[in-house]
């Protein structure tokens, strides 16, 4: 039975904070594939097209009919654990500073033997669920949980690194202005987040969020102005050293493609809050939180960005504001290069219309923001690094994944008239 | 299945072990060299008799053999390269009587040998395979350890093994390896001691891991008249085997490709289990050991601890086994780990073993295997030798 | 002695004083809040370019970003469309004696304690030239409310219906222009016209009859409690902008003491 977690007692500030140490990072190229299906919670495995075989470890051609074409594809997670083990020696720092780590051998139903890290709650010889679970390495790496859920079992250590959970961490979330930012700020407490410091611009104006969010216990409101170099700097220089998940969730945006304004107004503002508030953000709290991913139960973990699924693929009635989302996921995928060396993760929400003013002329399906915020929970809880929040972002995944540019002519149309 | 044909008249001379040490300051090379040198001295052979050479090492990078014949200023019509870890002896030796036997080559050494700098063991491991890398290291990175934790746990669960079963053979090798005095381990060795060692990745704790160390190994091969002519003393080729991913629908790997060639193994060198003098099993962890006990047909599949209980593995003992202490306890020098028994065994049935020398030791059986590719040693090897002419 | 030559050792003595009437450009200043679909002021915004660091490494300067009318600032007629045809009506052009000039004080700082949405009337003007003579003809005409002293939510003071904030009526802007023929209009909020101004006709009363009248408009001001009623000099000149509209201000009163 897993051991509640408790909140972490004050640091010692006497103590010298652990450097971030990782597991293994290296893979083959086949391999990321696991990686690839990890970063959405998807377990999956090649399987041959030819004959059916499901292979593991990853491979380039079957090991039953050598055919070499072998997709993807998600298949039965449960299993049987034949054998284990508990590493109390391992070379490796990072398993060497979190030993005893337990990891055993798993018959998959599906075919194979895994090797894999193994769920304390797991009995001997017993069925098992596998989860394919991104590491500190930003790695996919197998987990077998037990088939039944046990108590506080999100709290076993080793589960707890294949996750960002918010429990007993301290977050920022970067806009209070955001229509979704008290939904997202309740979700982070119910799923026991100990501190939601929410930032907010231009407190000399007033904002509908306020109240609420003033309102709710174990939330701080500090002023934070991703467009402001210095305001951002000033907030990282007071909170940095105790952020442990951040939500860039500041957005600016105003309907519009390149001709409909004849300026550029609106799209620098959308730089400036979109791109540019990422990576002033990320300069500001980057360093700090890089430095804190081995700080114990309440270690930086996560970097979150709220994008538009319209990063992926431009839609013209919000061309700048979708460019200025293409930018920002851009630069995204710098910071998870940059991070990676810490093990610090950066979590992509792609979310399709929201339920506020910008969006209003749009007819439904829109993301309410309390699915937002579950999206948000969720994906941190099971540490993913893309997250798909509504049917038009899923909608819109799909059919980039089929073809980015049947896609791309099916958002480009130009309309019936002549 | 046709058999294949005799490895007769082939002569297996000069062992000699390079002493381990626990860090080396050297490269593999100069170990190779080292060992190299040994044979060459002790069977009075020149280098540039030389034409044929075998090399077994996991340190030599960025070189393999092909860097080594530069290196070491040798000319030769027949190289070979042989990266099968602990299977490599019988495979080194296997191959290279077949290029005498074609004439390929007259005058073979077979080397393994590998450095162990500060570094060096987590160096290799971090890149010793592919499926080790993309599959297990990320998994608690325990190595070696690891591996042979679940297989241990597996064949404990299966066949009622106890953690004394493994114990005796530790115990033994220890007792063996008191004789060698170029065993890294000095001390004697208790079962409490082996009970009550420090765990390292359950059930397999301190005595049942090797240490890792640098070391190497080597042996010539030549024409049985040749070695008669230079009047040296040699074992002969009573049978060898090796056999490469077999039973890979096994979810666990509670045996190994031995059984597979076992059969082929004791008829061509026409004998039988009861023949055998002395085993020098491959013993990177006892549960190994006792795979290879019964796969060779010592006993029945799950009765290796019964086995061990009822029989003495030490020099003396009715069951002699890993003579010189084995990699348990003189030291696991890499590549060199596969070549240990097989020198040992030379020794043995020339009789030139001295202090642990098994009396009247006529008949080997020398048993490798190896290379963790992923979650099972993906490579096997057996070889029968037999006295050829006493020293 | 000239007058120049005596100004300056007046200076020096201090016998006049030179009274800042600018606030610090600041990016948590505020600025003036229009709909959102409407093209919006930019904030002030300060980047370092280096810090005797790295990226220079003797010397520290900053890029800004702001707009003409961020900050303490000069409104130019061009600004408003009442004003586009006005000849020289920007900033560039504007004649630089039209930047220095005397400067009344109008206090409505008790009636604005009481009312946020004070209103500057014909009225109140008249009674304050019962007590200090007629508005000098070209003066700059400043209207104290003390709401430099206001800080964060309540300089704005926005509220579900818009900004709240004293300034001028219509009538009262007309009578300036038409029977004073002022130089210029300032207040000490985020415009010259009250935070309602939107709700008068015309809207925005100030900023139309001001600019269409070729007068110039100064915002953001403080400090207008350390001015005399009358008597002071003031100066505002603005940035030399190429057909810009307005600019930020160092703005100074000459006081005599």
């Amino acid at each position: 039975m897993t051991i509640e977690l408790l909140p972490p007692p004050r640091k010692d500030p006497q103590k010298k904070t652990l450097s971030p140490t990782r597991p293994p990072e290296a893979r083959s190229r086949a391999s990321l594939g696991l990686s690839a299906a990890a970063a959405e919670g998807r377990f999956a495995l090649q399987v041959c097209a030819e004959c059916d075989t499901v292979q593991y470890p990853p491979r380039d051609a079957c090991s039953n009919c050598i055919g070499t074409e072998l997709p993807w594809q998600e298949v039965t997670p449960n299993g049987h654990l034949l054998a284990e083990t508990t590493i109390r020696a391992s070379t490796k720092l990072y398993f060497r500073e979190r030993a005893p780590w337990r990891i055993g051998s798993v018959k998959l139903e599906a075919g194979p033997v895994v090797l894999c890290h193994i769920h304390n709650d797991c009995e001997k010889n017993a069925p098992v669920t596998m989860l394919n679970r991104l590491d500190a390495s930003g790695q996919g790496v197998l987990l077998a949980i037990p088939t039944t859920r046990t108590n506080n079992m999100e709290d076993d250590p080793q589960l707890r690194a294949l996750s960002a959970d918010p429990k007993h961490r301290r977050i920022l979330i970067a806009d209070a202005w955001n229509p979704n930012t008290p939904a997202i700020a309740k979700a982070l407490l119910d799923a026991g987040a100990a501190t939601i410091f929410v930032g907010e611009a231009e407190s000399w104006r007033p904002h509908p969020n306020r109240r609420e969010l003033n309102e709710m216990d174990n939330v701080n409101v500090l002023p934070l102005d991703v467009t402001d170099t210095a305001s951002v700097s000033k907030l990282a220089g007071e909170i940095g050293g105790k952020t442990d998940i951040l939500i860039n969730n500041a957005r600016f945006m105003r309907p519009g493609g390149v001709l409909d304004r004849g300026d550029t107004g609106f799209a620098k503002d959308e730089i400036e809050v979109n791109y540019f508030g990422l990576m002033r953000l990320a300069q500001s709290f980057g360093p700090g939180m890089m430095g804190r991913t081995a700080d114990g139960v309440n270690a930086a973990v996560a970097w979150v960005n709220i994008l538009s699924v319209n990063a992926l693929s431009n839609s013209p009635e919000y061309g700048c504001f979708s460019a200025s989302n293409a930018a920002a996921y851009s630069l995204s995928q710098s910071l998870r290069g940059e991070f990676r060396g810490a093990g610090l993760r950066v979590m992509n929400v792609f979310v399709g219309p929201t339920d506020d003013a910008w969006y209003q002329s749009l007819p439904p399906p829109k993301v309410i923001p309390t699915s937002m915020a579950r999206s948000v929970v969720d994906g941190l809880q099971r540490g993913l690094e893309d997250v798909w929040c509504g049917d038009i972002a899923k909608d819109v995944r799909d059919r980039w994944r089929q073809d980015p540019k049947v896609l791309e002519r099916e958002m480009t149309t130009g309309g019936d008239h002549a | 299945m046709e058999r294949r044909s005799s490895y007769k008249g082939v002569a297996i001379i000069a062992p000699f072990s390079m002493p381990y040490q626990r860090y080396s300051i050297e490269t593999a090379h100069w170990w190779v060299a080292k060992a190299l040198r040994g044979s060459l001295d002790a069977a009075d052979v020149r280098p540039e008799e030389i034409d044929g050479f075998s090399v077994a090492s996991f340190t030599l990078a960025p070189d393999t053999a092909v860097g080594l014949t530069q290196h070491l200023g040798l000319c030769l019509r027949w190289l070979d390269n042989i990266p099968m870890g602990g299977a490599s002896a019988s495979v080194a030796l296997r191959r290279a009587a077949r290029a005498i036997q074609a004439g390929d080559a007259n005058i073979v050494a077979c080397v393994a040998g590998d450095t162990n700098q500060i570094d060096s063991f987590r160096n290799m491991l971090s890149s010793f395979s592919r499926f080790a890398m993309d599959a297990s290291y990320p998994y608690g990175y325990g190595g070696p350890n690891a591996n042979f934790a679940l297989l241990t746990d597996r064949y404990m669960q299966k066949y009622g093994a106890t953690r004394e079963d493994f114990g005796r053979i530790c115990v033994a090798q220890r007792s063996n390896a008191l004789n060698n005095p170029n065993a890294l381990m000095k001390k004697p060795l208790t079962l409490d001691d082996y009970n009550n060692a420090r765990p390292i990745s359950d059930p397999i704790a301190l005595f049942d891991c090797v240490m890792p160390c640098a070391g190497s190994e080597c042996f010539l091969m030549m024409p049985e008249e040749e070695a008669q002519r230079r009047n040296l003393p040699y074992a002969t080729i009573g049978s060898a085997i090796e056999r490469h991913n077999a039973h890979a629908e096994d979810d666990i790997q509670l045996r190994g490709g031995w059984t597979l060639d076992v059969d082929e193994l004791y008829e061509m060198a026409q004998c039988t289990p009861t023949d055998i003098d002395l085993l020098q099993t491959y013993d990177d962890y006892p549960v190994i050991s006792m795979l290879q006990i019964e796969d060779l047909g010592f006993c029945a599949k799950g009765g290796a601890p019964e086995f061990v209980r009822s029989h003495d593995l030490t020099i003396t003992g009715d069951f002699p086994h890993n003579t010189s202490g084995g990699q348990l306890s003189a030291g696991q020098a890499g590549a060199a780990g596969g070549f240990i028994g097989m020198v040992e065994a030379i020794r043995q049935v020339t009789g030139t073993a001295g202090p642990t020398q098994v009396r009247d030791a006529k008949i080997a059986l020398v048993s490798g295997f190896g290379m963790i590719n992923y979650d099972r040693g993906v490579c096997t090897s057996a070889s029968i030798i037999k006295t050829g002419s006493r020293a | 002695m000239s007058s120049l030559e005596s100004l300056a050792a007046d200076i020096a003595t201090g016998v006049v004083q030179i009274v800042d009437l600018t606030h610090t450009l600041d990016p948590d200043f505020p600025v003036i809040i229009l709909p959102p679909e409407f093209g919006q002021c930019a904030r002030f915004r300060m980047e370092e370019i280096s810090a005797y660091d790295h990226r220079g490494p003797a010397w520290k300067w900053h890029n800004l970003t702001l707009s003409e009318h961020t900050g303490t600032h000069f409104d130019a007629p061009s600004h408003w469309i009442s004003g586009r045809d006005i000849p020289n009506g920007s900033v560039d052009e504007i004649p630089v004696e039209a930047f220095v000039g005397p400067v009344v004080v109008i206090d409505c700082s008790e009636g604005s304690a009481k009312d946020d949405d004070f209103e500057l009337t014909p009225e109140v003007i008249l009674g304050w030239e019962a007590r200090y003579g007629e508005i000098p003809k070209n003066s700059w005409v400043l209207m104290r409310t003390d709401w430099s002293k206001r800080s964060g939510e309540e300089y704005l003071n926005m509220k579900e219906d818009g900004a709240h904030s004293p300034g001028p009526t219509p009538d009262a802007i007309r009578f300036l222009i038409d029977e004073r023929n002022i130089r210029g209009f300032g207040t000490e909020t985020v415009g010259t016209d009250a935070g309602q101004g939107t709700h008068y006709t015309p809207p925005y009363p100030a900023h139309f009859y001001l600019h269409g009248a070729g007068k110039f408009g100064l915002q953001c001001l403080a400090n207008l409690d350390q001015l005399p009623p009358t008597g002071a000099l003031l100066m505002a000149a603005p940035l030399k902008i190429k057909n810009g509209t307005g600019s930020p201000l160092r703005v100074l009163a000459m006081v005599t003491k």
